[in-house]
């Protein structure tokens, strides 16, 4: 284990990087400030989507795959199915911001402080995140990434999250009562 | 700043959570709400992929943990959503407004 040299390469350029976190970035601002609910919704589509090219380059297709198809196909139609049905064009006309904004915004910059400090101060722990991906030579197959996540799945040797697999289903269906519950009009 | 690391993608995930943190503080639509919380939870997502891509690199093609976990969230985030969605909808239906201001039933 060599904690000096991380040989995996990255798939693309830092022009991508930078593109597609500039994206992300752009789109959150745009969700958390726009009017109009519907508008949020789709910059949030739109940092998913961003966010499912990152995930590329970090050669995780598959994450990015179950991304796009169900937290940008699913979640996001969910919410937009949402906006719909309620009625939320009196509250496009009222005051957008509550009235501890200011609070808020002093506690997200302490937050973000904290981060600066841990990030600046705190590659002792990980001396080789701050080195780049610079080993050309070295090829990861990526028909593995699908394979590789069921077997830590479902595999009967290497599976170590089966457990939490059956765990999540049970969530799910429990998620699935209580949305139908509470949207009931006489339950 | 041009040989992307760990440590971009580990900054890109930072901001992306301090901006849903702002989004929960400040915003009184709940929908808005709930969306700023998805904002965290997928920074949450692109930390533990990065990292999992960073362990990878010292423990073998095979460690993909931080996918598996990734994937995991997504699901609890759908369920989350959901369930959310519904008591949004069961308040609207009492209340008429969309507003967080305005649920203060418990308030004393």
């Amino acid at each position: 284990m060599n904690p000096i040299a991380p040989p995996n390469p990255p798939v693309a350029t830092p022009f991508f990087f930078y593109l597609l976190s500039g994206t992300m970035i752009l789109g959150g601002i745009l969700v958390i400030t726009r009017k109009n609910a519907v508008h949020s919704a789709l910059a949030l589509i739109t940092t998913l989507l961003a966010q499912a090219g990152l995930y590329l380059m970090l050669y995780a297709p598959f994450v990015a795959g179950v991304q796009i198809i169900l937290y940008a196909g699913g979640i996001m139609v969910l919410f937009l199915f949402v906006i719909m049905l309620i009625n939320i064009e009196r509250n496009m006309k009222e005051r957008q911001f509550n009235k501890q904004w200011l609070v808020g915004i002093v506690a997200a910059a302490a937050l973000g402080g904290l981060f600066i400090a841990v990030y600046t101060k705190g590659t002792t722990l990980f001396s080789s995140a701050r080195f780049a991906y610079r080993d050309p030579a070295s090829l990861y197959a990526e028909s593995g990434n699908t394979q590789g996540v069921a077997a830590l799945l479902f595999d009967q040797h290497t599976g170590m999250y089966m457990f939490a697999f059956e765990i999540a289903s049970l969530l799910l269906l429990v998620a699935i009562i209580g949305a139908v519950v509470m949207a009931k009009k006489r339950i | 700043m041009l040989d992307i690391s760990t440590l971009h993608y580990l900054v890109v995930g930072a901001a992306l959570f301090l901006l849903g943190v702002i989004g929960v503080l400040t915003r009184r639509n709940v929908v808005i709400v709930l969306m700023s919380i998805e904002l965290i939870l997928n920074a949450v997502n692109l930390n533990l992929v990065a990292l999992s891509r960073y362990w990878q690199g010292m423990h073998g093609p095979g460690s993909l943990h931080g996918q598996v976990f990734a994937i995991f969230v997504i699901t609890d985030a759908a369920a989350e959503a959901a369930v959310g969605l519904g008591i949004l909808i069961a308040f609207f239906r009492n209340k008429e407004t969309v507003n967080v201001d305005e649920v203060n039933l418990l308030k004393w």
